[in-house]
């Protein structure tokens, strides 16, 4: 087991045991506690998959953003009970068992798949050049899909790739973030009561 | 040897982060020696003199002494877990920050070609052990300090954020040693003089550093007039120490960013030749490699030094002034300055002016993170030149080096 | 990674799914409902990225799928906390089992 290894297998037990402990634990300050963890997890994930970029936009937006946010928002909504919500032992028992169910029918659609299509060497970190050619595929100016066919099963047909960029999806999206900042800005907007008529 | 050859990045990765732990520690010792020093005399008083020798430089030793032998207290209302935990986060988030930060010409804990958009990303995380610590001390004082410490940062990441990108525009690179290399030679080849917008952005990235390392004026999440002393009122001994820790490594790393990006890096900027040497092999360069270290420290250091000159200068705002100042102020003044930033070149294209210097990184050192990308293709910026993407519809061009294998 | 696979990381994504989805259904609080969506999300971004990884092909598309999936987390959060301040705002509670005024 080389050191690449033991550093993944350090993060995904910490990745995955924090996100069990956010199912777990009751109290809503301490699961975002659990949270962080899992996204940190997530991100140094993404660092050794070889996505740097990916992993410090999770470590900006995810961590330093969305959970803020979370936070915040619990701040602001803790009165003393509704910290410590919580579902009945019934709900839990049912929760389990279908929790179970759903991560034995991934474990084994992925288990059971025949990924011999796929390539199982990753490519070279020496020769692979990530956060340019996202750059570059999100400016449109450069193609994002390498030419080829796409992988198939063993006698099928091959499927010709059509070539793609990205930069109208990156257009859509910040205005959608854009129309999501003013619409966020309005339903938290402070508003005065109708007053006792209503 | 190979058992050495196979682990020696672990051992690298060993060492430099005990030496990074030792710098931030030791620096911080440092600082508060400064601080008070710094305060005494802004206040027309000696400050520390009776510990320690003549500038009673031994008075941060004392005090850590009297810390960590301080009883480490846990309020009865405090939440265990999170009370505990959150110092370590804090300081983690700083601390991170220091690994991509170069020291000199290939001296930098882990060579990454999107630095500065680490450092941000870390630096961001900071915060959480904060609110962290305020809600989880149990204390109303504490609550009103995570909270306002929530509000302030959210806020001020936006404006920092967006001041870290212009320099990055002139430079061309997120790669923080890429951007240090370019600035070699005499001082007006510093980013800061590139350009009228990146003048004003240094301003502007001074004060949202100062604000996002809650320093006074902007400490509204310790006011202690107001607040006792915000989130960190019920800490006590090691942890409290963490907590000043984090904050001082906070203003050393802001400050850090501030000098790469904008003044320069590691070179003095007086000496056309600066250090060039750089390579390992001879005595000449490893001592050059070793001064550029220490350019680097004490231009942090003096930025630092402008930080508490400001501390003990300016009186504390209100949070309400705080939020409008970067709201109302930062962020437009911040926008603004990107969108002339970017503007500028092509105006300066199209009125045939001979072209801004830095638009191409100069020729590629021999690191790590940038073997990775070994075609000069990869290597340009994007808008690497006004005129030609204005003028030029853009090309799909097949990428060459990812053939299905 | 030399014996690391990527099943091995699709695993994790899994777990992150499935932890996700529990939070969901078990948290009565809407900001801990909220706090599953995102372990969901997290899920598939590290399946993107664990394909992005291991096949040539997808090493760009993979990681912008990633990177859009954050970006609309991010616009997701920023809505349903809107929406959870004026829940509270309006019922004095953040229990997700009290949104039922529009119940027939």
């Amino acid at each position: 087991m080389s050191f690449a290894d033991f550093l993944f297998w350090v993060v995904a037990l910490l990745t995955g045991l924090s996100a069990v402990m956010v199912v777990v634990t009751q109290n809503i300050v301490r699961a975002a506690l659990w949270l962080l963890f899992t996204l940190a997890g997530t991100a140094g994930l993404f660092f050794l998959l070889g996505a740097d970029f990916v992993g410090a936009v999770q470590l900006l937006v995810y961590v330093g953003g969305i959970l803020i946010l979370l936070v915040f928002g619990v701040m602001l909504t803790a009165q003393g009970p509704f910290v410590n919500l919580r579902a009945g032992a019934g709900e839990w028992a049912v929760a389990i068992v279908v929790g179970l169910l759903l991560l034995g029918l991934l474990g084994s659609a992925f288990l059971m798949t025949d990924w011999r299509f796929l390539p199982t060497q990753p490519p070279d970190p020496a020769t692979s050049r990530y956060t340019n050619d996202l750059g570059l595929a999100l400016l449109g100016s450069r193609d994002a899909t390498p030419p080829g066919t796409l992988p198939v099963h063993p006698g099928d047909q091959p499927v010709e790739r059509s070539r793609v960029a990205y930069l109208l999806p990156f257009e859509i999206v910040s205005v959608h973030l854009l129309v999501v900042l003013i619409g966020a800005a309005y339903l938290a907007r402070a508003r005065r009561r109708r007053g006792a008529r209503t | 040897m190979d058992w050495l050859a196979d682990y020696w990045p672990v051992i690298r990765a060993l060492l430099a982060s005990i030496l990074l732990v030792t710098l931030v520690a030791g620096s911080a010792i440092i600082f508060i020696w400064m601080e008070r020093k710094v305060a005494g005399r802004i206040q027309d008083r000696l400050g520390p003199t009776r510990v320690g020798g003549k500038f009673g430089w031994l008075q941060t030793i004392a005090d850590g002494i009297k810390l960590i032998a301080k009883e480490d207290i846990i309020p009865a209302h405090a939440d265990q877990l999170l009370f505990r935990i959150s110092p370590y986060i804090a300081f983690v988030g700083v601390f991170l920050s220091f690994l991509v930060l170069p020291f000199g010409r290939e001296i930098v804990g882990l060579p990454m070609n999107i630095a500065a958009f680490f450092m941000l990303s870390v630096l961001s995380t900071e915060v959480f052990g904060i609110i962290l610590a305020g809600y989880g001390s149990g204390s109303k004082w504490s609550l009103f300090g995570g909270m306002r410490e929530a509000a302030q940062m959210v806020s001020y990441e936006v404006p920092r954020a967006l001041c870290v990108v212009i320099p990055v525009l002139a430079a061309g690179t997120l790669d923080l040693q890429l951007i240090a290399q370019q600035q070699a030679g005499f001082f007006w080849n510093w980013l800061i003089f590139h350009d009228p917008f990146q003048f004003l952005t240094f301003w502007v990235f001074f004060t949202v550093a100062t604000a996002g390392c809650k320093r006074a004026p902007f400490d509204l999440a310790e006011a202690e007039s107001e607040l006792v002393a915000g989130f960190h009122t019920e800490y006590s001994g090691f942890r409290w120490c963490l907590f000043f820790m984090a904050e001082y490594g906070a203003m050393f790393a802001a400050s850090a960013l501030a000098v790469t990006l904008f003044l320069g890096g590691w070179h003095t900027g007086l000496f056309p030749a600066d250090f060039m040497p750089g390579d390992f092999e001879t005595p000449l360069g490893i001592l050059a490699s070793f001064l550029s270290v220490i350019v680097l420290i004490a231009k942090s250091w003096l930025l630092v030094f402008v930080m508490m000159w400001i501390r003990w200068t300016l009186p504390r705002l209100r949070i309400d002034q705080v939020m409008m100042m970067c709201l109302k102020y930062l962020v437009p003044i911040s926008c603004a300055l990107l969108l002339l930033a970017s503007l500028l070149p092509l105006l300066w294209n199209t009125l045939g002016l001979p072209r801004l210097p830095f638009r191409n990184p100069p020729a590629l050192p021999v690191l790590p993170a940038t073997q990775r990308m070994p075609t000069s293709q990869a290597m340009q910026p994007a808008f690497d030149d006004g005129t030609q993407s204005s003028t030029q519809p853009p090309q799909l061009t097949r990428r060459d080096s990812h053939e299905l294998r | 990674m030399t014996t690391v696979g990527l099943q091995e990381v699709l695993l994790v994504g899994a777990v992150l799914f499935v932890a996700g989805i529990l939070c969901m259904v078990t948290k009565r609080n809407a900001i801990g409902v909220l706090m599953g969506t995102e372990l969901v999300l997290n899920g598939a971004n590290v399946n993107f990225v664990a394909f992005a990884y291991f096949h040539n092909l997808f090493n760009i598309e993979g990681q912008i799928f990633a990177l859009f999936t954050i970006i609309m987390a991010a616009a997701e959060a920023a809505i349903a906390l809107a929406i959870v301040l004026n829940f509270y705002n309006n019922h004095v509670t953040v229990d997700v089992d009290a949104a039922e005024d529009l119940k027939g």
